[in-house]
């Protein structure tokens, strides 16, 4: 059934869908970006896949020569028969924007948001790209792989590590080794 | 209770302000649990009947920082976050002590990444830190016998402003 779909859109969408792989039941369809709208409105409207899964990207930085650097992936059901989709495009360093699909799923539009605080991934026509988990003073994109795996961004100064506990000038006993309470018991 | 045995016939009891003082504190503590994961389970397992941490005289969870003394904070706190505890830490009144239970808010856990505090004291001070990834109701028990042995060992002025409450930058 999932492999009809496949057909459809390689009949269909000839010139855009770039690769397809079936790996058991689970189709895949990595079509061009220009064409990310069209093929998310004829799998929603003509092939029935009424329910969004999940969106997300993937950085493949420094993988291999030439390829564009993030994918974004695309998963959709059916709930007719359960059958599911997934759809890729990949985007290069230089722009990296694609279509939003919030206008044909609702919950397309936190996934874009999230994705784009992560990847740097610009929907076009989305409209309200507001982080959604980061706060709004985090520059950088932290799941791209050329964010150092160290940087953190504190919203408030930071304790030193002299501060951190509280002082007891008058109690000597290292942490660890306190005084036997004898009421304790 | 046996008191009233043990006591029959005495009248008053000689002791020193300090000990008296540092024994009422330590038997009733008022938590506010701050529970941000998944440490809260075995937060609730401890607070429950089987383990209940009300024995200890910690039995009481008030959820305005202000009539609490007692903050316990269970599982990963994110940078997103960390203003919020902060702000609940200075809303408290003083005497004040602060327990990290659990792996990720004494040192982040393994959530080494952009989103998480490495351990709750960068943000506010904190007295006794319970390992385990969650700890067992067991281990907390031990961290809180500790924090109650803090307190009955503390002067009288451990609790003054100067002393116990700084300003947080």
């Amino acid at each position: 059934m999932s492999m009809e779909t496949i057909d459809l859109l390689k009949e269909r969408f000839a010139d855009a869908v770039e690769e397809t792989h079936n790996f058991r039941s689970d189709h895949t369809a990595r079509v061009k970006r220009e064409a990310w709208l069209p093929v998310a409105t004829f799998l929603r409207n003509e092939a029935g896949f009424d329910m969004w899964i999940d969106l997300t990207a993937a950085d493949y930085q420094g993988r291999e020569e030439g390829l564009p650097r993030f994918e974004v992936i695309c998963h959709l059901r059916r709930m007719k028969d359960g059958a599911r989709i997934r759809i890729k495009a990949r985007l290069p360093e230089s722009d990296p924007s694609i279509d939003t699909l919030k206008t044909l799923w609702k919950g397309a539009d936190w996934m874009e948001r999230e994705c784009h605080e992560m990847y740097g991934i610009d929907f076009k026509g989305h409209g309200d790209q507001r982080p959604l988990l980061l706060y709004a003073e985090f520059v950088g994109f932290p799941l791209r792989k050329d964010y150092p795996i160290g940087r953190r961004q504190p919203r408030i100064p930071l304790l030193g590590s002299e501060e951190r506990r509280f002082s007891r000038p008058e109690d000597e006993t290292p942490h660890g080794h306190l005084p036997e309470d004898k009421n304790n018991g | 209770m046996g008191i009233e045995q043990k006591l029959a016939g005495v009248d008053f009891i000689a002791t020193r302000a300090e000990f008296f003082i540092n024994w009422a504190r330590k038997w009733s503590l008022f938590q506010y649990p701050f529970v941000t994961a998944c440490c809260g389970m075995e937060f609730m397992s401890t607070m429950c009947s089987k383990f209940d941490l009300a024995r200890f005289g910690a039995e009481f969870p008030r959820f305005t920082p202000r009539q609490a003394d007692f903050l316990i904070v269970v599982g990963t706190v994110s940078h997103k976050q960390a203003p919020i505890l902060r702000r609940v830490y200075q809303q408290m009144c003083l005497p004040k002590w602060v327990i990290a239970f659990g792996a990720c808010a004494s040192s982040g856990g393994f959530y080494d990444n952009y989103a998480t505090v490495q351990g709750i004291d960068k943000v506010i001070p904190v007295d006794v830190f319970i390992p385990g990834c969650p700890p067992r109701p067991e281990m907390v028990f031990d961290g809180f016998m500790k924090l109650q042995a803090i307190i009955q060992a503390e002067k009288l002025d451990t609790h003054t402003v100067e002393n116990k409450y700084r300003t947080l930058p």
